[in-house]
């Protein structure tokens, strides 16, 4: 049951994440910051946090997450306030070329 | 004496929008004034206020221009082949032959190309690094545009696993230098093009030295170490860098311009060594090559050109499987260490120390 002051956000991710989620590309989350909606998403896919973060629980600084396309480092990080209807990107750094 | 007469674009309303017509005259001033009295007013469109041959209007016979020849005086023959080209826009001397007018007549009819920006194109030149996934439709684009001089960085060779996506490439080329076969078809599609080949690895010690005469540097490089040392030799020597990379069904670009951020802007650090994979080991799709590389090459007109908006503070995400083109906002850092207020790289630095890993050589090709 979710409180109605929760709001529901979508969450997006590249590829390479998408073998955590079950293959999805886009899943629904609840949370009230980022950082609680990436909490969200671990509770049900074990293993998603540990892509985003380090040991010292800080984000990792190859992965970059945008909240309604704008970078969250600007916004206030992990920390963030969301809202219904936001859309989070999660993108780890692309190497490929060739 | 007869000749033919090659109308340029511009001109054929004057002709009853014809590429050519017939003409008589034993000298070129001869057929000029056989033209005007043929089409009236042709005349006025090609001589000054002195009643010379403008300064702006070219003529070639049989594809040389007559300021090698004799003149407005040259004799012509039966069957000769006379141009009549303008060129547009001040401080032009890049000549188009009627060879050009032709082979980039999709360009020249565009308001914001026109002969002046065809100009541009062929005075410009870029560099690539890397002749494969990416590398490959971005110098095919840019070698049809026309664009001058084009540099190619790989020094690895052609290997079967890259015919999938690498387009520069066939499968008589296996075991050939990646840039030689480059070279080889991109003179093939436009011979007007001149194709400067690196066949080295892009280093600490000779990225300065390979970039520097370029005016715009694009990536196509396939690990974390080269795109750091490009975008960092890049800026500091101050030239725009086109980006882009794909893996598995994604794709990104963005285009990088000094003092509006840069790689590390975005990335601050790499991945540990593992995390992220690589083409070889997790594929990619190879027609998305296509999609960011011919991102890349549009990017890389528009920059000449000057027309249009930059993906400068943008970055384009590309998902091939659900077809969504999304684009985000990037910064310049302020914080950041070498483009940001107080930076702190002035050099280059060793890369594969900072991500902790080798850059990949000949048994794990440099081309994915």
């Amino acid at each position: 049951m979710t409180s109605p002051a929760v709001p529901s956000i979508q969450v997006r991710v590249t590829a390479v994440l998408q073998k955590l989620t079950g293959g999805q590309k886009a899943i629904q989350a609840s949370g009230a910051t980022v950082a609680a909606v990436i909490d969200d998403v671990d509770a049900r896919h074990p293993g998603f946090k540990k892509q985003m973060y380090n040991e010292e629980g800080k984000l990792h600084r190859y992965v970059n997450i945008y909240l309604n396309d704008e970078d969250i480092r600007y916004t206030g990080g992990p920390d963030t306030p969301v809202k219904p209807g936001d859309v989070l990107d999660i993108l780890p750094a692309l190497a490929g070329g060739a | 004496m007869s000749v033919n007469v090659y109308i340029p674009t511009p001109f054929r309303h004057l002709v009853g929008n014809r590429a050519s017509v017939q003409a008589d005259g034993a000298t070129v001033r001869d057929v000029l004034r056989n033209l005007d009295t043929q089409f009236p007013g042709f005349n006025a469109q090609i001589v000054d206020g002195s009643g010379q041959l403008a300064r702006h209007i070219n003529v070639y016979v049989n594809q040389v221009e007559i300021e090698h020849l004799q003149g407005e005086a040259t004799p012509l023959a039966a069957g000769d082949e006379v141009a009549v080209i303008p060129a547009l826009a001040g401080g032009a001397t890049v000549p188009l032959t009627p060879e050009m007018v032709e082979r980039y007549s999709r360009h020249l009819i565009m308001p914001q190309v026109g002969s002046s920006g065809q100009r541009k194109i062929i005075s410009s030149s870029v560099l690539i690094i890397g002749a494969g996934g990416l590398g490959s439709p971005v110098a095919l684009y840019l070698a049809l545009a026309g664009v001058g001089k084009i540099g190619i960085v790989d020094f690895d060779v052609v290997d079967r696993s890259n015919l999938q996506r690498q387009i520069l490439h066939v499968t008589e080329s296996i075991g050939i230098p990646k840039v030689e076969s480059a070279r080889q078809r991109l003179v093939s599609h436009n011979p007007n093009i001149d194709v400067v080949t690196h066949e080295e690895p892009i280093t600490s010690e000779n990225a300065f030295r390979i970039i520097e005469p370029y005016d715009y540097v694009v990536n196509g490089a396939d690990n974390f170490a080269t795109r750091y040392l490009v975008n960092d030799a890049s800026y500091l020597l101050k030239k725009p860098l086109i980006d882009g990379s794909i893996l598995m069904f994604d794709g990104q670009a963005t285009t990088y311009v000094p003092g509006k951020g840069c790689y590390r802007c975005l990335y601050p650090a790499p991945p540990p060594p593992g995390m992220v994979p690589s083409c070889a080991e997790a594929g990619v799709l190879g027609a998305m090559c296509a999609t960011i590389g011919s991102i890349q090459a549009t990017e890389v007109l528009k920059l000449i050109l000057g027309v249009g908006e930059p993906l400068v503070n943008r970055l384009l995400l590309y998902d091939a499987l659900s077809l969504e083109f999304r684009v985000v906002k990037v910064r310049r850092d302020p914080s950041c260490p070498l483009c940001g207020d107080h930076p702190t790289i002035h050099e280059l630095i060793d890369y594969e120390q900072f991500c902790g890993s080798p850059i990949p050589h000949a048994e794990a090709p440099f081309g994915g």
